[in-house]
């Protein structure tokens, strides 16, 4: 079991409580410390791709976008944008329903950063590392959404009252194809443990599920199709569509309420990529197996802690990489498509991509079957790395008789 | 320690949501509590050791019922229906049979020793075998219908040999004929509003 | 006092007693299905806490998990249901639903 960010965290509260005197202040404290640094990564990527939207959608629209701010790419534009945000004045409309109104970015917001909690960026580095991590991580996405229609609603307009409703409609549709292309991985990993899921994908590329076989490699491509409708990204922004609705769920909101929404919107796309390279692309492995074998290999002396630190930023280097590679996708994808009609988003989904979800996911379930007259367990012939090891079986589950007498060694982090 | 104030945070925030579904007046307010009450619900369940509990109440629950929910809000609530007032005699009765009601669910919870059903010296946690204190292995199992009962070690005298794979079919049959039955539904609603009302937004 | 199953035991039972008198006493049909979906709610916090600290083990949160099931069931039928009542009385008041009334 590598070294968790919730390890780091324990390790930080006995370093306070020693320093303090104090469980409860050490604990909150560690606390504080470890929700700063998943907000960090929340925070980090959606910086990022705001400036890289602006980026992208300038040059695919034959300009520079922004130039002036930060020398000479305009890396500064996020924090130009964030900071003429927060100098806005709050409105609240009179029609609006005053607290909720309030509220609402805060819900979205505290979806969209609790999802980073079960997001592994390199081995290890995970927040809460759980057996249901990728259940929970789409249980708190799919929170999103409520924000969203109560933003919608509370507004007191008729484009927002529409945008929330569309966004409704739209994400209860879409989380059903999403679900079972993500459960498609899960058949081939056998877990629903994300760090788990992205160790077994290390060695060669053929190791990488998306490879595994044919069916997973379809759901890829229908999963980040749902994924970006999840994010309400376009050509699926029916919400905010503004050559219908004005901005949508928007219209009424200004300053850093706003904002909240964007960098919501920004770091969801991050974890919708996130979950797909994890699940299809190999995590934080380079698909090299030379050196994926050298940098999950095991580590021994004094400099092991040190070594397998660099490794695990190397990977995270890659996972980042990788998942904004996906992200650059989407933005293309934005500027480039035009925006669906709102009947034509409900009928891509409910009549092409369920019945397509379902497909896949009947033949990936009857895959190994088939794959098992042939004698072998993958269509590349001997998988390596971790993959080498035999799937669980049902009769290699653990039972009374060779449980370990440390089985209480539960680290107390399932809370939410 | 950190467990109790949890608890207590999580118990104030889905009482108190609970509570406010009855007071509040408006209906997007009342969805809006009903939804803070489930999902304190669900870090209660964590509490608890319950973690795919927990998960299944966030994911179903309040992403997918109440989402459901409020879109029926949505499309009911104009104008006049968003605020149905009671009358004062008919607050008072309520909240006279509420506390009644209350006081004696109340009486019997404090009453009865709960501590000769104690079972705490064995949590699930240990009880599921799984050094993390996961449960959704040992759940799934059994909703699989393999006898994980004698893995667990509780049931082993009763011999149950099918687990709960029946109530799991019978629960996809029904969600199935439900299925069928709303979009049945939902088609008629249709067709009769769209020269009514020029369909449904 | 402990997070004991005392504890748990009546917050169930707010949220059960809250739901029973939010269904008798809403007339908007919408706000008698939120009652509903406390009530199920309350019973599996109980179910839950029971399988915590008593010799229910994991049933208690099958159960619990049973029912989370049904009632995402439940409220997609009788929304469906209201609906329907919303186009054909153009109110959600289930107290003006009164005509099959002798």
């Amino acid at each position: 079991m590598p070294p968790t960010l919730a390890d780091t965290a324990t390790t930080i509260q006995s370093i306070l409580q020693g320093w303090l005197n104090s469980e409860s202040l050490a604990m909150f404290l560690a606390a504080v410390i470890h929700v700063a640094l998943v907000a960090g990564f929340f925070g980090l990527p959606a910086g990022i791709f705001i400036w890289a939207e602006r980026k992208i959608s300038g040059r695919i629209q034959d300009r520079l976008g922004p130039t002036r701010v930060g020398g000479k790419f305009g890396w500064l534009q996020a924090i130009a944008d964030g900071g003429k945000l927060i100098q806005k004045e709050d409105l609240v409309p009179e029609a609006a329903d005053g607290p909720l109104f309030r509220v609402a970015p805060y819900v979205v917001v505290v979806s969209s950063l609790a999802a980073f909690m079960f997001l592994p960026f390199s081995d290890g580095w995970i927040a809460i590392s759980l057996d249901i991590g990728l259940y929970l991580m789409l249980a708190v996405m799919s929170l999103e959404v409520i924000g969203v229609i109560l933003a919608g609603y509370a507004s007191g307009s008729k484009w927002a009252l529409f945008g929330g409703m569309r966004e409704a409609a739209q994400m209860v549709s879409y989380e059903i194809p999403m679900s079972i292309c993500v459960v498609i991985p899960i058949i081939t990993a056998g877990s629903l443990n994300l760090n788990e899921i992205g160790g077994l994908q290390s060695g060669h590329l053929g190791n990488w599920i998306i490879f595994h076989d044919p069916f997973s490699f379809l759901a890829f491509f229908v999963y980040f199709v749902c994924a970006t409708a999840s994010c309400k990204r376009a050509p699926f922004d029916l919400a905010e569509a503004e050559s219908e609705l004005v901005a949508g769920f928007l219209t009424e909101y200004s300053g850093f309420r706003w904002s909240f929404f964007f960098l919501a919107e920004y770091a969801s796309m991050f974890a919708v990529c996130g979950i797909a390279v994890l699940l299809f692309l190999g995590g934080w492995h380079t698909g090299i197996p030379g050196l994926d074998g050298i940098l999950d290999g095991p580590r021994y002396g004094s400099d092991a802690y040190v070594w397998t630190w660099l490794a695990n930023a190397l990977g995270f280097g890659v996972f980042f990489g990788k998942a904004s590679l996906l992200v650059c996708v989407q933005i293309w994808v934005r500027w480039t498509l035009p925006r669906l009609r709102i009947d034509q988003v409900m009928m891509t989904c409910l009549k092409y991509l369920v019945p397509i979800s379902c497909v896949l996911f009947l033949g990936a379930v009857i895959w190994p079957l088939a794959l098992s007259f042939s004698g072998k367990t993958t269509i590349w012939g001997t998988p390596t790395g971790e993959r080498a090891a035999p799937t669980m079986r049902l009769d290699s589950i653990p039972g009374p008789a060779d449980q370990s007498p440390t089985a209480s060694t539960s680290n107390g982090e399932t809370g939410p | 320690m950190s467990d109790q104030a949890l608890f207590w945070i999580f118990a104030i925030l889905a009482g108190g949501g609970a509570i406010g579904v009855v007071i509040l007046q408006d209906i997007v307010r009342m969805a809006f509590s009903l939804i803070i009450s489930l999902g304190s619900t669900a870090g209660l369940f964590f509490l608890l050791d319950a973690d795919f509990v927990a998960a299944t109440q966030l994911l179903v629950y309040v992403g997918g019922t109440l989402v459901l929910l409020i879109f029926g809000v949505m499309l009911t609530a104009s104008g006049p229906f968003r605020r149905i007032q009671m009358s004062s005699g008919e607050t008072f009765v309520g909240a006279a049979v509420g506390l009644l009601f209350f006081s004696v669910i109340a009486f019997t919870v404090i009453d009865v020793e709960w501590e000769t059903l104690d079972r705490s010296h064995r949590p699930v946690a240990e009880a599921t075998n799984d050094e993390t204190g996961n449960t959704s292995r040992a759940i799934g199992l059994r909703l699989v219908g393999i006898p994980a009962d004698t893995e667990v070690g509780i049931h082993k005298d009763r011999g149950e040999k099918t687990g709960y794979l029946l109530p799991f079919e019978i629960v996809s049959i029904h969600l199935l004929v439900v299925l069928v039955g709303a979009a049945y539904l939902a088609r008629a609603k249709r067709q009769e509003t769209s020269e009514a009302a020029g369909g449904d937004a | 006092m402990d997070a004991s199953l005392t504890n748990y035991l009546l917050i169930g039972a707010v949220m059960f007693v809250s739901g029973v008198v939010c269904m008798a006493t809403k007339r908007n049909g919408i706000a008698v299905l939120m009652g509903v979906e406390l009530v199920l709610n309350g019973a599996n916090v109980n179910f839950v806490a029971f399988s915590r600290h008593t010799s229910l083990g994991l049933d208690g949160q099958i159960v619990s998990l049973f029912v989370i099931v049904l009632a995402a069931a439940e409220a997609a039928v009788a929304l469906a249901i209201a609906l329907n009542f919303y186009n054909n009385y153009q109110t959600i008041d289930v107290d003006r639903g009164d005509k099959l009334q002798g």
